[in-house]
């Protein structure tokens, strides 16, 4: 789909940004560029939409040479995020997002018609569409940036760290909002961060950069975590690489042990007949969890006294035992404070318990059975 | 106070084609003419320099020299060279009203936000777009600021007009003073600030109008700090 | 050329004069502007006064003024002091706003760490909150100086006296070489009053220039 052919790009001064790029972003998939600053990501992104032209080498977009299209029209065809949304503060959040397609030739009734769907598509409400960037939080400037960036259901979407200028809050809703909205939409997209935890949680493929902008690797997220191609690799996935590769093992053949678990609304009695090992999980009617209670936080409290959302402990992590990884189970264990993880199910119902040590039994296993590499 | 409205206050001053309404006509004739004729060399210049960002040295040190010539040297110049006439007057008026329209057009444009120009390019806009579309409209309150500017100096100045032969307000002040007749010169003063603060008024509301209430500055709930 | 040189003595008294009656104006306004717009930036009241009467102030004609000054202050037609207190009142009424501006975006930070140290509040203006304020207040100065200087000669047409008169007199004389000396010599005085006005600014500010 897009296509770079030994692409390198010398700036007037002399700087060599990206150096002999060879690399084919798959489509309909999040393709990652990540990499230490000033590595060429952007330069590289950039490089598709002729913002910047390559100095040597091609470009292909649909097996086309991007140099043979007149680029304001080879950009309406390429959706474009950038980092602080880049909205035009004098029109409001409807117009922005109709800005593509008035380009275009439709008319504006139609192109409004079309924003409005999109701003649901993207979880802003309506009644946002009136108002100006400038009265939008970063996070909701950002949603609306990616409206805006869709807005001619172009199949080709560059995001230049869209997510970065949010708090870590906000941006993980943004990425399980790109993600939701990637299953639906089936883009190409060109995702550059520098954060390397984003790139393996939304690149179906990475391309790390090392400074110069030469590519070190690229790979699937999970061949990056347990086959770094060098040192440089090795380094900048991180030290806990290890235990972000479990991210990737599905937890099928973990076991779920019982559960000692009381109902809001039972009594202190109840609870304290029922511990196991000192620990019981609260859940409320539809029998989600709701947290923890122990022997020590029920001791002084009377037999009959109700158990209610005060006296609950906060609870660790949740397992889904449908969708889960190995990760979020040992997670689930590690920070629940019984060292329990508590498991559910694909509805957030509890099904039972997780330990440490079954996750790492379920681990050893598929060692053997060359799941993971040794 | 008497010295200031014996004159002003008199109903035959208000009549004729000496009278105050003439006068206005012919001194909201200058005035716009000179503005018009100020819009179109300055904001195409400043716009251009601001949206390419090259020459702004250039057309800043252009626009400081031209604030510091002085008027009255322009139109006695002129007047010597292409005599009597409209021309005079309307040129030094002219070149006293580019530096701010030039340099508002200029810093307005300029100051436009990198990533808001950036993304308007990145979805496709090509720079004749840009610049109508995106630049212009967010540079609103400076373009407009320097229009104002050079509006309320050009109403303030067209004053200058009666002393060579013109009409407008400043034949009263002219006149008056040949006379010794001062209410009449006071006379004159007194309109030129009644208009310029006029002039003033509706400019503040026509700039409401041409500027996006997305650029207006946020009003946060807890009202204005400090 | 030679008409200059044969005038040198007339040209040099235009040039006392036209700077007297530009300068005096701008070392009066800023010394009566600084406790206005410390006052503007204290006080919400003081503020939304000063800033709407000086908005107004400098909406009206300056030739306006000094024709009207003499009915309101009782002074004679052609004194000069109508012109020094004309522009005077122009200089005012830009600087007031800026030096308002200035003190107020000074960081508050500073203004809390200077008075934790034991800066007593007159001591702290002087000392911290104009010092910070000075490059705007120089920009302010430098605004006001140019257009004084190019006012000043707008009073000749009523019969004040600097550069303005080689204007008048070359019109009535027909004399090119009078009215483009004058000019030239407005331009140069211009400048050089820019240049004077960014070196004290300099030399007042060295802090501004070390590196960051
Ligand atoms: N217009 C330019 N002129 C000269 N050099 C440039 C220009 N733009 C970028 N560079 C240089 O090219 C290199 C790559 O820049 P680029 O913006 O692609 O980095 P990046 O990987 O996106 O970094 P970051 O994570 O900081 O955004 C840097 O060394 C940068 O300084
Ligand atoms: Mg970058």
């Amino acid at each position: 789909m897009i296509e770079f052919q030994a692409v390198t790009k010398r700036f007037d001064d002399g700087t060599v940004a990206v150096d002999e790029l060879n690399l084919t972003v798959d489509p309909g998939r999040i393709t990652v560029f990540v990499g230490p600053s000033g590595c060429g990501k952007t330069t590289s992104l950039r490089m598709i939409n002729r913002m910047i032209d390559a100095t040597s080498g091609a470009i292909l977009v649909d097996g086309k040479d991007v140099r043979q299209s007149d680029p304001p029209l080879l950009r309406r065809g390429i959706g474009y995020v950038i980092q602080q949304a880049g909205l035009f503060p004098h029109r409001t959040v409807l117009d922005n997002v109709a800005t593509v397609p008035v380009l275009a030739g439709w008319s504006r009734a139609k192109a409004r018609k079309r924003a409005a769907e999109l701003l649901e598509t993207v979880g802003l409400p309506a009644t946002m569409a009136g108002r100006y960037p400038a009265q939008l939080s970063g996070g909701q400037q950002q949603r609306v940036g990616v409206a805006r960036a869709l807005a001619v259901d172009p199949p080709v979407l560059l995001m230049d760290e869209p997510f970065s200028a949010v708090d870590p809050v906000v941006r993980e809703d943004l990425q399980n909002e790109l993600l939701r909205l990637q299953g639906e939409l089936d883009k190409t997209i060109v995702f550059v961060t520098h954060d390397i935890d984003e790139a393996i949680k939304l690149g179906d493929k990475v391309a790390v950069f090392r400074t110069g902008g030469i590519l070190a690797q690229y790979d699937k997220p999970s061949e990056l975590l347990a086959r770094p191609a060098d040192d440089f690799v090795s380094n900048f996935v991180g030290r806990d690489r290890g235990y972000r590769a479990l991210g990737f093992l599905t937890a099928s053949g973990l076991t779920v042990g019982e559960i000692a678990s009381v109902q809001l609304g039972d009594t202190a009695g109840d609870a304290r007949r029922k511990l196991s090992d000192g620990w019981i999980v609260v859940v409320d009617e539809r029998r989600h969890p709701c947290g923890w209670l122990s022997a020590d936080r029920l001791s002084g409290v009377d037999e009959n006294a109700t158990v209610d959302a005060d006296l609950v402990m906060s609870g660790g992590s949740l397992y889904d035992t449908e969708h889960g990884s190995l990760r979020s189970a040992l997670d689930s264990a590690l920070s629940s404070p019984s060292a329990h993880g508590v498991a559910v199910n694909g509805g957030g119902e509890l099904v039972g318990s997780i330990t440490a040590d079954e996750v790492l039994r379920a681990l050893a296993a598929a060692r053997t059975s060359g799941e993971v590499p040794q | 106070m008497n010295l200031l409205t014996s004159w002003l206050f008199d109903p035959a001053n208000w009549s004729g084609s000496t009278g105050v309404p003439a006068r206005l006509v012919e001194h909201l004739w200058y005035t716009a003419l000179a503005l018009v004729i100020a819009v179109v060399i300055g904001f195409p210049l400043g716009a251009m320099v601001g949206h390419t960002k090259r020459g702004g040295f250039v057309l800043v040190g252009a626009a400081n020299v031209l604030r510091a010539l002085p008027t009255v040297g322009v139109l006695t110049l002129v007047v010597l060279l292409a005599g009597i006439g409209l021309i005079p007057p309307i040129a030094a008026l002219t070149l006293l009203a580019i530096p701010p329209i030039m340099a508002g057009a200029y810093a307005g444009i300029g100051a436009v936000e990198p990533v808001v120009v950036d993304a308007a390019r990145g979805v496709g806009m090509t720079e004749r777009e840009i610049l109508f579309q995106v630049e212009i409209p967010n540079a609103m309150p400076l373009i407009f600021g320097g229009v104002r500017s050079a509006a309320l100096q050009v109403v303030a100045t067209a004053t200058i007009a009666a002393y060579v032969g013109l009409g407008g307000f400043g034949r009263y002040v002219f006149d008056g003073l040949a006379l010794h007749d001062y209410p009449q010169m006071a006379g004159g003063a007194i309109l030129v600030a009644v208009l310029a603060v006029l002039v003033e008024l509706v400019l503040t509301g026509v700039q409401r109008l041409v500027v996006s209430p997305g650029l207006r500055p946020v009003r946060t709930s807890g009202g204005i700090q400090r | 050329m030679t008409w200059v040189f044969d005038h040198l003595g007339l040209l040099g008294d235009l040039t006392v004069t036209h700077v007297y009656l530009s300068v005096l104006p701008v070392v009066i306004g800023l010394i009566i502007a600084i406790p206005l717009g410390w006052a503007a930036s204290r006080w919400r009241p003081a503020r939304a006064i000063l800033l709407t009467v000086s908005g107004l102030l400098y909406t009206i004609p300056s030739l306006a003024l000094i024709v009207i000054l003499p009915a309101l202050i009782s002074t004679k037609t052609l004194d000069p002091v109508n012109v020094i207190i004309t522009l005077t009142v122009y200089t005012i009424a830009l600087l007031v706003r800026s030096i308002a501006d200035a003190l107020s975006s000074v960081p508050p930070t500073i203004v809390a760490a200077a008075t934790a140290i034991g800066y007593r509040p007159l001591k702290r203006f002087v000392g911290v909150e104009f010092p910070l304020a000075i490059p705007v207040v120089v920009a302010g100065l430098r605004v006001a100086m140019v257009s004084n200087i190019s006012l000043v000669s707008v009073g000749a047409l009523i019969g004040i006296a600097g550069y303005g008169q080689l204007f008048t007199n070359g019109f009535q004389l027909q004399f090119v070489t009078e009215i483009v000396t004058g000019i030239v010599a407005t331009l140069v005085l211009a400048l050089i009053a820019d240049l004077v006005l960014q070196l004290i600014g300099r030399l007042v500010t060295p802090w501004t220039r070390v590196g960051r």
